[in-house]
């Protein structure tokens, strides 16, 4: 058997979608624990040299080319299963089966994860190409580093734009139904079969695609609304 | 339960053959009774529909007892129709009410191309099995009945996945066309037995080749599968299957 046959078999496919998924679920806990930082009600001080830390430290750099590999392939293969999947049916059913066999959102990973991509791709034109590529004004912390003062650009976007406020929260939205899923069905994808891990894996995923979610969603909303200082 | 008549009306699925369009049909039958089953009712159909000299609708079933896994239909839009653990043929017309309109559809998978009306050609699931669900044993003579001992809850587990009739229930509810618990049903009752194990890693490697090659979809983990199954066949399966799978093929050549 060689590679090519596992990872382009049903399961072998499932086990990259659930794989990238579960880094992209670290990702995500690394992500809002940093981002919590504009809540310290410092003006941005702590939030700004924290996104410093990972923009100038060697080890994030690393896992950020981690994260755009992995991204790419959950994507680009999420995108194929979906159009795979839906071409097995042939003729459609009249009546479908619908919500009395399975929640809506188990069933719209695609779509769900296609709003995701939208969102993300006006997420990274707000915040990760400007601090790459096209420049973010400076600011000097307490212990005199310049940095990028991203709190300022963060500030600047959602205290501006109501319509931007929501976009996010969309996008957050989707996030929790996809995690809702995705959370514990990419431990099954793993083989996790024994009841209690299953039960455990459930509710943490529950919980989790609650928090982590909201977090981000509150992020926005609390700029907008001037709870930050 | 009080015994009463209805008169139903039915939308059939009516299609000559695999590469004939098919079409919706609409009968109306009258004077039906609680007691009789579902495909009782589809033989009252037919009988009236023979009286007519028009084509009876074609429907598989064998055993009509919930054990052989032929009879296959898609019943207001869930397989083997409203109740739960139940195949077509131990399903009551008691489930309906006078007046009501019963839509009733085969399987629809490319993997399970219509052969008539509600009959598909389901022998996909046999080449499924044929590829890797069996064992090898020596014949001769039987052995000592407890020559082999077997873990009581491992013994229940493959128990409870060889209750699997093969209907294809699980393949018309997905919304892939996903055969993964019916083969997650087969691999796991082997894989739980020590007499599966010779063939443990070809099994479950053959199985999943031949699944993708038949054209059926993945597996999502939405658990409709598990929700119409009329043998309460577990999901936990699929996610034992997708271990088997990984670490076999991890190790082989
Ligand atoms: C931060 C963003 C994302 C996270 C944390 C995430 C997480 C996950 C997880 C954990 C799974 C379950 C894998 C499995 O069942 O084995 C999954 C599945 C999936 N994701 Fe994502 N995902 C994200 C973004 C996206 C994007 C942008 C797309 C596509 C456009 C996408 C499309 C899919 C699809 C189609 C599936 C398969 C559905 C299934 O197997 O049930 N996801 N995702
Ligand atoms: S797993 Fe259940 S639904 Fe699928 S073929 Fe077996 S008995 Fe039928
Ligand atoms: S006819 Fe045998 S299970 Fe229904």
């Amino acid at each position: 058997m060689t590679w090519k046959q596992v990872f382009t078999s049903s399961v072998g496919q499932k086990l990259t979608m659930g794989l990238s998924g579960i880094f992209l679920i670290l990702f995500l806990i690394v992500h809002a624990g940093l981002n919590a930082c504009i809540w310290a009600m410092d003006g941005g001080v702590m939030f700004n040299r924290a996104a410093h830390f990972m923009g100038d430290n060697v080890v994030p750099r690393v896992l950020e080319i981690g994260l755009f590999v992995f991204i790419l392939l959950h994507i680009i293969q999420g995108l194929m299963l979906e159009a795979s999947n839906r071409s097995k049916r042939g003729t459609p059913y009249a009546v479908s089966y619908g919500n009395r066999g399975s929640k809506w959102y188990s069933r719209s990973m695609g779509l769900l994860g296609t709003i995701i991509l939208l969102f993300l791709v006006v997420h990274m034109v707000h915040f990760w190409i400007p601090s790459r590529f096209t420049g973010v004004a400076e600011t000097t912390l307490p212990n005199g580093v310049e940095v990028h003062d991203l709190f300022s650009l963060m500030m600047a976007t959602f205290q501006e734009n109501i319509g931007v406020v929501i976009l996010y929260v969309i996008g957050c939205i989707s996030l929790a139904y996809h995690l809702a899923h995705g959370f514990q069905s990419a431990f099954r994808t793993m083989g996790v079969h024994n009841k209690r891990y299953v039960a455990m894996l459930k509710a943490i995923g529950y919980g989790f695609s609650v928090i982590v979610p909201l977090a981000f969603a509150m992020m926005p909303i609390s700029m907008y609304f001037g709870w930050v200082k | 339960m009080e015994h009463y008549n209805m008169n139903l009306t039915l939308k059939v699925w009516r299609q000559e053959n695999s590469d004939k369009k098919g079409k919706f049909e609409t009968y109306k039958v009258n004077g039906i009774s609680s007691e009789m089953s579902f495909l009782e009712m589809f033989d009252v159909l037919n009988e009236q529909l023979i009286h007519e000299g028009k084509d009876a609708i074609a429907f598989d079933h064998d055993c009509r007892e919930g054990i052989c896994g032929a009879c296959s239909m898609y019943i207001n839009g869930k397989p083997h129709g409203p109740w739960e653990l139940n195949t077509t043929c131990q399903l009551h017309m008691r489930a309906f009410k006078d007046g009501d309109t019963i839509v009733v559809e085969p399987w629809r998978a490319k993997a399970f191309p219509v052969i008539k009306d509600l009959v598909t050609d389901r022998s996909s699931f046999d080449r499924i099995i044929q590829s890797g669900g069996y064992i090898s044993v020596n014949t001769g003579n039987a052995v000592d009945a407890n020559s082999l001992p077997i873990k009581k809850d491992h013994a229940d587990a493959a128990f409870a996945a060889a209750a699997c009739i093969g209907c294809g229930a699980c393949v018309a509810a997905c919304k892939n066309s996903s055969a993964m618990l019916f083969v997650s049903a087969k691999v796991s009752h082997l894989a739980l037995l020590p007499q599966g194990e010779p063939e443990k890693e070809s099994r479950v490697l053959n199985m999943i080749a031949q699944m993708d090659k038949e054209g059926f979809g993945g597996c999502t983990n939405t658990g409709a599968c598990e929700a119409t199954c009329p043998k309460g066949i577990s999901l936990s399966n699929i996610a034992r299957l997708n271990k088997e799978y990984t670490l076999a093929s991890l190790i082989s050549e």
